[in-house]
């Protein structure tokens, strides 16, 4: 236990509170709401909320019904399953930052997308998928590119909470007459919400942190809260801001894991029946 | 007149190494002793291709071994010696920094005096007498010796000329005239092909250095005092009509070399390094050509690279060794092609085997700049130091609200002049050319 203690309070509690202090300090170390009014007039932090709150709202759940989807097939006795296991494993072995520049490569404007098009001659000039003024498909490209990123982790995850769900319980229910959707519906999804609790606040919190493919893919073309933090710390080297940044970030990660707790909270009864 | 002086007195530094001269008596040549290991910080070098031709090409013939280091933006230089200095313990033995970046290490005394090693050197070697003054920051020290120099200008794939509108001449736009040729190519080819390095970010695109440089003196005659006139809105409106005939995914283009390579645009303005690439290997698609000219006459930059030496650095001797080294003609035409910057000594020949041929082409150019009687010259900002970043993202900022966002042009100016003002005056920046001189912070009108 002690040693658990000593490693969160050094490389978790120090940093956060140090962070806390900074984002309220000036640069000669006052304390200040200064950040925080200029955190609010700061050009694209409107965007930035928005965008996050986009990408989230899109991502995450396509990523959970598709990763469903895949993990019940891995499951179940389908033919070529181990194939399929290994090539929705693949990309967990790719960085974000790869992946954004992969999908870069197939949107870009003389990029594999356009080059394909204008090949079959669908169309005659190249088409600006990422460009600035092209919300919907920027979107598309770093939802993509994310999903397909991160989808294999939640995968992973859901799987292991489907193989602790105990056979019988399946069995049962088949031998009662339920058909594959109403077994899904009735047994496997009410026993996996303790896995899926963990899942989503794994990849709500992670999604608030949404940067590098969002970098690689669109500059600051599509800025979110996570580019707009590097960008005040690495750019414009003023920590002040970039703490504010990172501790709306927390905030927003902490209200999120404490409405997952409570939304999807299984009785204790549950487990001791 | 301060501008015309400073333009007199560019013309002079870069006519003289232009016009060339007697070559320069070869360099104490013979057995020298090894001088060790030699830490070289610098500013310039940042794509990975130039770090390999300093090491391969500049560097190798070095009669010691020399530990090259490149940093996206010279802030994180100038934080890093300053702190060093602070805590009384250098570990950089040379510096290569742009002139404004020395300011802040000036200041602060970071510096040595390099007085002594620049009479060593003057025996062999001819520094223009402008850029020598540069290096003394109004002192009696030299703090850093010049080393190299450049500007920015644009290059036009040879296709976009049969477009160019009638009566204008393509060494000697104006704005107005560039909008029309896009205007043009738009309505020729159905795309719009003018590209400007608009990436966010320090180590992004150079649009920072496009307003500072070329479209505010064009417009107002000043670079910083002017920021938010009327002058500068008309510039404003010049630049909302400009982004009309440009290829919107500028907003992602660092460096103008490959949009330029690819075919996604004709004509691009950008840094003479960052189009090395592009004319290196299809020099023959394209020509190399002044930045156009507005209302207050032709704005441009000119930025000057010095070499110095931090005090308490680690190997004194070493350093000197290699700034003697890498002022001598050889070095200077080697590091001048591996960095595409021009030589600052006299007589340097640019035509060798080893020296790309672009370098003239753009050298060509530089001279015209000096050479236009209504050239308005900046010198890049001076002084800022450690707020340097911050100022820089500032202009990124009037660009993302006015021209992506299209937001109210006043009111975003009369917000980022505070913010600018704020910056300057935070770390004390006395007006630089072309703005008229201040006693204390620069102040925008």
């Amino acid at each position: 236990m002690a040693p658990a203690v000593v490693f969160m309070l050094v490389f978790l509690g120090w940093p956060m509170i140090n962070a806390l202090l900074i984002a309220f300090q000036s640069a000669a170390g006052d304390f200040t709401l200064d950040n925080v009014q200029r955190l609010f007039r700061d050009t694209d932090f409107g965007l930035a909320v928005r965008n996050t709150f986009l990408l989230l709202a899109i991502v995450i759940p396509l990523e959970f019904t598709l990763a469903l989807v895949m993990a019940v097939v891995a499951q179940s006795r389908v033919r070529g399953r181990d194939f399929f296991l290994y090539v929705w494993s693949f990309p967990l072995a790719i960085s974000d930052l790869a992946a954004g520049l992969v999908w870069l490569a197939v949107f870009t404007q003389h990029g594999y997308l356009n080059s394909i098009l204008q090949s079959l001659h669908l169309i005659q000039h190249p088409i600006g998928f990422l460009n600035y003024n092209n919300l919907a498909g920027l979107v598309l490209a770093v939802v993509l590119a994310e999903t397909w990123r991160s989808i294999s982790l939640v995968m992973v995850v859901v799987m292991s909470g489907i193989q602790s769900i105990p056979a019988e319980l399946g069995e049962a229910a088949e031998i009662m007459g339920a058909g594959a959707w109403r077994r899904f519906r009735s047994v496997t999804l009410p026993l996996l919400k303790p896995t899926l609790q963990v899942g989503l606040i794994l990849r709500t919190t992670a999604a608030f942190q949404v940067f590098a493919v969002v970098l690689a893919l669109t500059g600051a073309g599509l800025p979110v809260l996570a580019t707009k933090t590097e960008s005040w710390v690495y750019e414009a080297r003023n920590y002040q801001m970039g703490a504010v940044y990172a501790v709306l970030l927390l905030l927003l990660s902490t209200l999120t894991t404490l409405i997952y707790l409570n939304a999807l909270r299984t009785p204790r009864a549950v487990f001791q029946r | 007149m301060p501008k015309r002086l400073w333009s007199i007195a560019f013309a002079v530094a870069i006519l003289t190494f232009a016009c060339g001269g007697t070559p320069p008596a070869p360099a104490t040549a013979g057995a020298q002793k090894n001088v060790g290991q030699v830490e070289f910080l610098s500013s310039q070098g940042q794509p990975a291709k130039e770090v390999q031709d300093m090491n391969s090409k500049v560097l190798a013939g070095f009669n010691g071994t020399v530990d090259f280091q490149s940093q996206p933006t010279g802030a994180q230089d100038v934080d890093k010696v300053l702190s060093q200095h602070q805590a009384g313990k250098s570990t950089i033995d040379v510096l290569a920094l742009q002139h404004g970046d020395f300011t802040t290490l000036a200041a602060a005394d970071a510096l040595e005096d390099l007085t002594p090693l620049l009479q060593k050197l003057q025996k062999d070697r001819k520094f223009p007498a402008q850029l020598l003054s540069y290096g003394k920051f109004g002192s009696q020290k030299q703090y850093y010796i010049p080393w190299l120099q450049a500007t920015y200008l644009m290059v036009v794939n040879k296709k976009a000329l049969q477009y160019l509108p009638k009566g204008s001449d393509v060494n000697n736009l104006t704005y107005e005239q560039l909008i029309s040729w896009g205007q043009a190519i738009e309505k020729a080819r159905g795309e719009k092909l003018i590209g400007l390095p608009v990436a966010p970010g320090t180590k992004g695109g150079l649009m920072n250095r496009f307003l500072q440089g070329y479209a505010y003196p064009s417009y107002t005659g000043q670079t910083l005092v002017g920021f938010k006139s009327p002058d500068a809105v008309q510039m404003w409106q010049m630049l909302k009509r400009l982004w009309s005939v440009t290829n919107a995914q500028s907003t992602t283009y660092a460096y103008m070399q490959e949009p330029l390579q690819n075919g996604e645009v004709w004509i691009a303005w950008d840094h003479q390094a960052r189009f090395a690439d592009a004319l290196n290997k299809l020099g023959d698609q394209f020509t190399v050509i002044p930045a156009p000219s507005g209302p207050k006459g032709l704005g441009y930059m000119s930025v000057a690279v010095g070499l110095a030496i931090p005090k308490g650095a680690p190997n004194r001797a070493g350093a000197e060794a290699l700034i003697d080294y890498l002022t001598q003609a050889k070095q200077q035409a080697a590091a001048g092609s591996s960095l595409s910057f021009f030589p600052v000594i006299d007589g340097v020949n640019l035509t060798g085997s080893d020296v790309p041929s672009y370098l003239s082409a753009e050298s060509a150019v530089a001279s015209k700049y000096v050479a236009n009687k209504k050239s308005v010259i900046t010198l890049l900002p001076v002084g800022l130091g450690l707020k340097g970043d911050e100022f820089t993202l500032t202009y990124q900022d009037a660009f993302t609200r006015i021209i992506l966002r299209n937001e109210d042009i006043q009111t975003v100016l009369n917000d980022d002049a505070a913010k600018l003002q704020q910056l300057v005056t935070t770390a004390k920046a006395a007006c630089w050319p072309p703005d008229p001189p201040s006693s204390g912070p620069c102040q925008i009108k």
